[in-house]
C-alpha cells in the first residue's frame, strides 16, 4: 500500500533532531539571554532550556517540528523555569518575586525574540569577574558548550572548570550584575574586556594549529561566530572590527601552517595558494572600516600586521620599515614583551641580526619570559644568524622544552640538528 | 536590592591628619551622605570607633570566650559602612567610586542576603 507520508519514524526523528540542532546553534544563545537577563539566574536559564531541548526531542518526531521552534522552546522553557522557582530549589527568588518572575519572561508581545546576547557578554566580562573565567563563560552561556569541551581547550579538569563556572554564575546572580551594553561613557573599557575574553578563547583555540584536536578546532569557529556577533550588534566601535579582522586573518591561514606531513611551515615558507583568500578580503574590509573610524587601538594593529605580513607574502615587496613601525605603535600600547619580541624579528629583516638581539627584551625585565616559549625561540634564531652556534643550541633546547606542540616541536629540533658544531 | 559598602582603611591614618585636612574629611562624608539621603538610596551608615575599642565573642566548648580587640589584625581596618538600596551591582559600585572611603582606603561592596 502506498504510504500518504513518505516519511519514516526514523526520518522524522531525524528531522526533528536536525531541527533542534539549527535552532540550538542559532538561538541557544538568545534563549539563554532572555531568560537569564530577567531573572539574574544563568544557571537556571541553562537548566530551563536544556530541559525544553529535550522535551522537543521527545515531543517534535511525534507532533512534527512547530513552525516557530524558537518560540515554541522559549514558551516550554519559561514554564520549566516558573515551575523550578515555584518547587522553591531556587531559594534566590523569594515567594513574591515569583510573580515578577512570570510577568518578566512572559514572551515579548511582538514574537520576536530580542537579542540581549551582547548584554550577556557583557555580564559575562564584568569587571567583577575573574579576568580568567570570562572567556569560558562567555563560551558557556552564548554558544552552550558545556564545561568539559572547555575545559579541553583551556587545558584544566572538567571539575575544576565546572565550579569556576558555577561560582561565576553564583556572583552574576547573587551580586546582581546588570544585563546591559554599558553607556558610551563606561563602553570603551567594558568592551575591552568582552573583546579580550573572545580573543582569549580564540588564543585557547589556535594553539592548535593543526586542527587535529575537534574540542579546539570548534572553538576557533565558535570565538569566529562571536567577533562577528559583536561587530554585527556594534557595527560603529573599531576595536570590535579590529579583533574580527584579526582572528579572519589567523584563521585565513590555517591550512597552510602544516605541509602535507603534518609539520608546521613558518609563514614566510608558506604557499599563500592554500590560504583562505576569501577570510583575508573580509578582514581587509573590516580593517579599512575600521580605521575610517579613526580611533587605533591594539586589535586593530594586531590585524594590520596580519594584513602586512599577508601582502609582503604575496607581492615580495618588502616592508619590514613599515611592519616595525607597526609593532612600536603596538608597543606604546600594550608595553608588553612579546610585541618586543615580535618587533625583534622584523629588525633583524631591517638591520640584521646582530640589532634584533639588541632589541630584544631583556629576560630580566620580565619573570615570564624564561618560560615563554617564542622569547628562545626568537633568540635561537637570531642567534643562529650570528653565528653564536654555542648559545644558539642552548636556546633552542630551551624552546623545545616549552613548547607544547609536537609538530613545532619538531620544526624546532630540525633546527637545531641543522646548525654546525 | 541592597549592598553594603564596607570601608577598611589605616585608621590610624586620620588621627595623623592635622586639624584642617580631618575637617575636610569629615565634609567629604557628609556631602557624600547627603548625595545618598538626596537619591534616596541610602539605608544607613555608621562611623565605628577604633580597633582598640573593639571585643571579640566566641563561644568554645561551650564556654564564652571573651578577648580584647579585633577579629583579624590588619593594616587596614573596618571603619564603617554605608547600607544602600540600589538596582544592580553597577550602581552598587559607581556608589563605591564616589565614596571618600575608595580615596584613602578600599570599599568592598557585598550584596546583603535579603531573607
Amino acid at each position: 500500500m502506498p504510504q500518504l507520508h513518505p516519511i519514516t519514524a526514523e526520518e522524522c526523528d531525524e528531522q526533528a533532531r536536525d531541527t533542534a540542532e539549527a535552532v540550538a546553534r542559532r538561538s541557544y544563545g538568545k534563549l539563554v539571554a532572555f531568560l537569564a537577563a530577567r531573572t539574574h539566574d544563568v544557571a537556571a536559564a541553562e537548566d530551563a532550556l536544556s530541559e525544553a531541548f529535550t522535551s522537543a526531542l521527545t515531543d517534535w518526531p511525534r507532533n512534527g517540528c512547530p513552525a516557530n521552534p524558537e518560540g515554541w522552546l522559549l514558551t516550554v522553557a519559561r514554564r520549566k523555569l516558573i515551575d523550578m522557582v515555584r518547587a522553591g530549589n531556587r531559594q534566590q527568588l523569594a515567594a513574591d518575586e515569583l510573580q515578577s518572575v512570570e510577568l518578566a519572561v512572559a514572551a515579548p508581545a511582538s514574537g520576536e525574540l530580542p537579542d540581549e546576547r551582547l548584554a550577556m557578554m557583557f555580564a559575562c566580562a564584568h569587571p567583577a569577574i575573574d579576568a580568567g573565567i570570562r572567556a569560558p563563560l562567555i563560551l558557556q552561556v552564548v554558544l552552550g558548550l558545556d564545561a568539559k569541551a572547555i575545559a579541553a581547550a583551556f587545558l584544566t579538569s572538567p571539575g575544576a572548570m565546572g565550579k569556576r563556572l558555577v561560582r561565576a554564575k553564583e556572583k552574576i546572580r547573587e551580586t546582581r550584575i546588570p544585563f546591559r551594553v554599558p553607556g558610551s561613557q563606561e563602553l570603551s573599557p567594558r568592551l575591552d574586556a568582552v573583546l579580550d575574553a573572545i580573543y582569549a578563547a580564540f588564543a585557547e583555540g589556535w594553539s592548535d594549529p593543526g586542527g587535529t584536536d575537534v574540542a579546539r578546532r570548534d572553538l576557533t569557529d565558535e570565538t569566529l561566530f562571536l567577533a562577528r556577533l559583536v561587530v554585527e550588534l556594534l557595527p560603529e566601535q573599531p576595536e570590535a572590527l579590529g579583533l574580527c579582522a584579526l582572528l579572519l586573518h589567523a584563521e585565513a591561514r590555517r591550512k597552510a601552517r602544516r605541509n602535507k606531513e603534518g609539520e608546521f611551515v613558518p609563514l614566510a615558507n608558506q604557499d599563500p595558494g592554500l590560504w583562505n583568500h576569501q577570510q583575508i578580503a573580509s578582514a581587509e574590509t573590516l580593517l579599512h572600516r575600521a580605521s575610517a573610524m579613526a580611533a587605533i587601538g591594539r586589535f586593530q594593529l594586531e590585524a594590520a600586521l596580519q594584513s602586512a605580513h599577508v601582502d609582503r607574502c604575496r607581492t615580495g615587496a618588502l616592508n619590514w620599515a613599515h611592519v616595525v613601525d607597526l609593532y612600536d605603535a603596538l608597543y606604546e600600547l600594550t608595553s608588553s614583551p612579546v610585541v618586543l619580541i615580535n618587533r625583534a624579528l622584523a629588525v633583524a629583516e631591517l638591520y640584521g641580526a646582530e640589532e634584533a638581539l639588541k632589541a630584544m627584551p631583556d629576560l630580566a625585565s620580565d619573570d615570564r619570559l624564561a618560560g615563554y616559549q617564542p622569547f628562545w625561540a626568537a633568540r635561537a634564531e637570531l642567534l643562529t644568524r650570528t653565528s653564536t652556534h654555542e648559545e644558539a643550541r642552548r636556546a633552542y633546547r630551551i624552546a623545545i622544552g616549552l613548547e607544547r606542540d609536537p609538530a613545532v616541536r619538531r620544526f624546532l629540533e630540525h633546527r637545531l640538528s641543522e646548525l654546525a658544531d | 536590592m541592597q549592598y553594603i559598602l564596607l570601608l577598611h582603611g589605616n585608621e590610624a591614618g586620620f588621627a595623623q591628619m592635622a586639624p584642617e585636612q580631618q575637617q575636610q574629611g569629615m565634609a567629604a562624608y557628609m556631602a557624600y551622605s547627603e548625595a545618598l539621603n538626596k537619591a534616596g538610596v541610602m539605608k544607613g551608615s555608621n562611623r565605628l570607633r577604633p580597633v582598640a575599642t573593639a571585643t571579640t565573642v566566641r563561644i568554645v566548648d561551650g564556654k564564652t570566650q571573651v578577648l580584647d580587640g579585633p577579629y583579624a589584625d590588619t593594616k587596614e581596618q573596618l571603619g564603617g559602612y554605608f547600607l544602600i538600596d540600589v538596582p544592580d551591582l553597577d550602581a552598587a559600585l559607581s556608589w563605591a567610586a564616589r565614596c571618600p572611603g575608595a580615596g584613602h582606603g578600599t570599599v568592598e561592596v557585598r550584596p546583603i542576603w535579603s531573607m
